[in-house]
């Protein structure tokens, strides 16, 4: 599903090039669980955003399902992300002035599907993680887990192949965490590649391979 | 693009932010406002001023005798020049292009009045002597009887057309005038009609209370030889009255001997220069009109474009998170643009409806009668094109925030907390 192979990245951090991905390569295969820890700076986010084709890399390459990803317009960048990848992130990103049901069709909004089949599809998503009931209320009015697994719903709703989770759990509490931690795990058991940033130990322990990344190589893979 | 989704976003991003939007709103809405009520005003203040010349034509000369300046074939300067009927005979004939010639007099000095009396009624008036054609130099509406005509000169009647006002001071309210006597001078005339002035203010005030007599008659009955006061021309459709007063000039000058370059023996005054330079004034109050109301609008459209920048920056996790999420870069662009076009739309045509209800409302109270101004009113045309080109301006004011909301890096927006 995934494959990586000798990635560079650099970023220009006071007009000095900062090196961040050290010849990186990384095979995830279709439907594994895996996490990515490493401390700040470790280069795990950058290596996020490159899956995520949110960002681009200075060398090597990078295959999603057999695609190569480079240099790909801004508007293929779109439509990959689209159709390929779901994203959970830590503060959510739920638009405020939509309603949960709007937030989670969102995705399909950018498909240019209907606004009555998006909402349709987007109820269903939302019965999965259990917020059906909340359908017309605003993020402001939803709990933390809510939130996230709003947010999961959304990552959900285009049919990835992919999710994305950038510390899905970072800003929620323990028992929180749990739940959410279920949906995800709940999304991987239907055959969904699920790729987890965290930093928290037990967390990572969760998922059926850890990868860790120190100074933007891999120190761990297992 | 055009669906009910932006439509709705576009209305939530504004309602999000009212005080801002109306803010914003206001100098585009003003700056439609006072362009459209200048625009009026112009407009007005033209029509009435023009109006003030009313009818009067506007290709009128007028030629007098004054003292010369210069020495000329034995003649020395300061001598006086008069006209006679010889004078006028060969103006008509010499010169080209004339469509109305009257050469006239006046009783006493310039708009000096003179004892007119119809039994124990009497009243101050000015008396002139005048030939046919001076009805369309100096337009008049009839309203009993009819002008002088060709035969009352030729025969030396002894006929009178009264202005209005000197019907009220001899005549009672209703009173047929034509045919009754009156006295000028101590001399009989018949009244043959009486007119209203076409000209408003002062000038058609001096004509009301105005009466003429055939020019013939008048050098007989007040001892006027055949003298000539002045000659009032107006040029036809082909010369204008510069080159008819600039011909005849040369004829009098060459029959009364004056210099060629001497300014002073003969008087002129030329309505069409007076007309041009008025318009050549309304055409500058235009400019300027267009000039302050555009550069006001285009302040309100840099407004629009400020607050664009504001709110991209403000959305900049938002439209991060949309790009996350697919949304292409022209959904983007097409957002900002049609928030500010829409925006920019919104109170500009408000301002412009505006504009036109106050220009409206004055036009009703001034009324069409309104001697110094005419109604004030923009060309429908021309409001919707400046509306059109205003919508084209928040277009134009949306591009450089589009520009911004395009270049906003999903990664640095998402993880700007």
């Amino acid at each position: 599903m995934i494959r990586l192979e000798n990635i560079n990245k650099f970023y220009q951090v006071g007009g000095k090039p900062l090196h961040v991905l050290k010849e990186l390569s990384l095979t995830i295969e279709t439907g594994e669980y895996v996490s990515i820890m490493g401390s700040s700076g470790s280069g795990k986010s950058t290596l996020l955003n490159i899956l995520g084709i949110l960002d681009d890399y200075d060398s090597g390459n990078y295959h999603l399902g057999g695609t190569l990803i480079r240099d790909l317009s801004e508007t293929q960048a779109a439509q990959y992300r689209n159709a390929y990848i779901g994203f959970v992130f830590q503060s959510f990103h739920l638009l405020p002035f939509k309603n949960a049901i709007e937030n989670v069709a969102l995705p399909l909004y950018y498909r240019g599907i209907s606004r009555k089949e998006r909402n349709v599809t987007a109820m269903d998503f939302l019965d999965r993680v259990g917020l059906a009931d909340r359908a017309h209320h605003l993020p402001s009015e939803l709990s933390g887990g809510q939130k996230q697994r709003l947010a999961i719903a959304r990552a959900l709703i285009s049919e990835p192949r992919i999710i994305l989770a950038d510390e899905p759990t970072g800003a929620l509490d323990t028992t929180t965490s749990d739940e959410v931690m279920q949906v995800i795990e709940a999304v991987n058991a239907s055959g969904i590649t699920v790729i987890v940033v965290t930093h928290e130990q037990d967390i990572a322990d969760r998922t059926s391979r850890i990868i860790t990344l120190r100074d933007g190589a891999m120190a761990v893979d297992g | 693009m055009f669906d009910l989704d932006t439509w709705q976003e576009i209305v939530q991003t504004m309602r999000r932010n009212k005080l801002r939007t109306t803010l914003t709103a206001a100098g585009v809405f003003w700056g439609m406002f006072m362009l459209m009520v200048m625009l009026g005003f112009g407009d007005a203040l033209e029509r009435g001023t023009k109006r003030g010349m009313g009818g009067f034509a506007t290709n009128a000369v007028y030629i007098w005798g004054q003292r010369t300046s210069l020495p000329y074939k034995g003649f020395q300067p300061g001598r006086s020049i008069d006209y006679n009927n010889a004078d006028a005979a060969a103006v008509k004939r010499e010169v080209d292009g004339i469509e109305y010639f009257a050469p006239r007099n006046q009783l006493g000095g310039y708009q000096d009045g003179n004892n007119v009396g119809r039994g124990a009624k009497t009243g101050n008036f000015q008396v002139m002597g005048d030939m046919p054609d001076m009805r369309f130099i100096q337009p008049m509406e009839m309203v009993h009887g009819r002008f002088l005509n060709d035969l009352d000169v030729q025969r030396h009647r002894k006929v009178a057309v009264i202005g209005n006002t000197v019907y009220e001071v001899l005549f009672q309210n209703g009173e047929d005038p034509v045919g009754q006597q009156i006295t000028i001078n101590g001399v009989s005339f018949m009244v043959i009609g009486s007119f209203k002035s076409a000209m408003p203010g002062d000038r058609g005030e001096r004509q009301a209370g105005t009466i003429h007599i055939p020019f013939s008659t008048f050098q007989r009955a007040f001892n006027y030889g055949d003298r000539v006061g002045w000659f009032a021309i107006t040029g036809d459709a082909d010369a204008s009255a510069t080159q008819v007063e600039a011909h005849v000039r040369a004829v009098l000058r060459n029959r009364h001997s004056i210099h060629p370059d001497d300014s002073q023996g003969i008087g002129s005054y030329n309505s069409e220069k007076d007309f041009e330079k008025m318009s050549n004034l309304f055409w500058g109050i235009r400019l300027f009109v267009w000039f302050v109301g555009t550069a006001t609008l285009a302040t309100g459209l840099v407004g629009v474009s400020n607050i664009m920048l504001i709110v991209v920056r403000e959305r900049t996790k938002e439209i991060g998170l949309r790009r996350a999420l697919g949304a292409t870069p022209f959904s983007v662009v097409s957002l900002v643009l049609l928030e500010a076009t829409v925006l920019t739309g919104i109170a500009g045509y408000s301002g412009l409806i505006g504009g036109l209800a106050l220009l409206q409302i004055v036009s009703v109270v001034i009324g069409p009668d309104n001697p110094s101004m005419g109604q004030p009113r923009v060309d429908l045309v021309v409001a919707f094109g400046a509306g059109f080109i205003l919508l084209l301006g928040g277009f134009f004011s949306g591009l450089l925030p589009a520009q911004r909301a395009v270049n906003i890096k999903t990664v640095d927006a998402l993880r700007a907390d």
